[in-house]
């Protein structure tokens, strides 16, 4: 039987969410499982997952909840956990500038790992872009939105030992990385990405690195980009 | 049950998480011309930040016992080489991910 062509980007897009449905459930779960504890209803817990949308910040934004910080303080939380995603947004604007009416949920669902998808579409043709980069945002979000539920249903009944699982992301994340790799032959940018962010973590520890590793790759990738123009002038 | 100080909470983090990803759209519209810098900059963007979020996937790495990086390594050089091999994203995720999950739950005890 002959697919027709929505049919091969949504069977495209479902192929590549897969590695993010396992992840998805089993960190949505978690999250699910800690809010049952703290004694939310999964009615709160849906409202959480599918308005915020933010995988770190819900687990952060349990303590805050629990501790009733004041909305400032939420706030300024908020904007320190998730200022890597106006690193997102920069690289994608102009990939996201004819997709119409789709455009504002597109941006809204942008997690790490909806960008990591979008911005490396390779099998899909030009036409079809918006329609794969709209499936895989809301798959993604749908299978947040139910692991976040069967998690706080279930509430601590999970049938195994998932001690591990999140490695599925930096998995997820190396594959795109190999895969761009393959595709460029400019490896500059990834040499700087690691470098300073490994720079960062080392002095600045686990918890308060993202930041300053951002300012560094953006710094260092304008330097970079400066001087290629200039030899580019030379040649 | 919820509250209206926990509905206030989500609400502020709701719109500050969507503040983080409108907020380069915004400064950015279509009709606006954007400066050279941030286009070239915006195509070598996605690479380094993969790079980057790599890294920040791996930030409670620690050195001073192997337990503290070893399952790590390896299961990174199992994603490697499956993906050299037979170049399948879905099974050199799931290789590398089962990989982990057996080191860190029956070898290296943390």
């Amino acid at each position: 039987m002959r697919m027709s062509i929505k049919e091969k980007v949504l069977k495209t897009a479902f192929i590549d969410t897969l590695p993010i449905l396992v992840a998805f459930l089993i960190l949505g779960m978690g999250f699910g499982v800690l809010m049952s504890n703290a004694g939310y209803s999964p009615f709160f817990v849906f409202l959480m997952s599918a308005f915020i949308y933010a995988g770190s910040m819900q687990f952060v934004a349990v303590s805050l909840i629990a501790a009733k910080v004041m909305p400032i303080t939420a706030l300024l939380m908020t904007f320190l956990v998730n200022a890597r995603h106006i690193f997102y947004g920069l690289s994608l604007l102009e990939r996201y500038q004819y997709t119409g009416k789709l455009k504002p949920y597109l941006i809204f669902g942008l997690t790490d790992e909806t960008y990591s998808l979008v911005c490396n579409p390779s099998h899909v043709t030009n036409e079809n872009k918006t329609a794969y980069y709209f499936l895989v945002t809301l798959l993604n979000h749908l299978y947040w939105i139910a692991g976040g539920l069967i998690g706080s249903v279930l509430g601590n009944v999970i049938p195994f030992n998932s001690k591990g699982i999140e490695f599925s992301m930096t998995a997820l994340f190396t594959v795109i990385f190999l895969e761009q790799w393959r595709d460029t032959k400019d490896h500059a940018p990834v040499l700087v990405g690691i470098v300073s962010t490994v720079a960062a973590r080392i002095v600045f520890g686990p918890d308060h690195f993202l930041i300053a590793a951002m300012i560094l790759i953006a710094v260092s990738l304008l330097l970079l980009l400066h001087r290629r123009k200039g030899e580019d002038h030379f040649a | 049950m919820p509250d209206t100080h926990d509905l206030i909470l989500v609400a502020v983090i709701a719109a500050g998480t969507a503040v983080t990803r409108f907020l380069p759209f915004l400064l950015f519209p279509p009709g606006r011309k954007k400066p050279r810098w941030l286009l070239r900059l915006s195509n070598v963007l996605p690479s380094a930040v993969i790079a980057m979020l790599i890294v920040y996937c791996l930030k409670d790495v620690y050195f001073s016992k192997t337990q503290g990086f070893l399952p790590e390594l390896i299961s990174l050089a199992v994603v490697f080489l499956l993906h050299l091999w037979k170049r399948q994203s879905l099974l050199s995720i799931v290789g590398g991910t089962i990989c982990y999950m057996v080191l860190i739950q029956h070898f290296f005890n943390h």
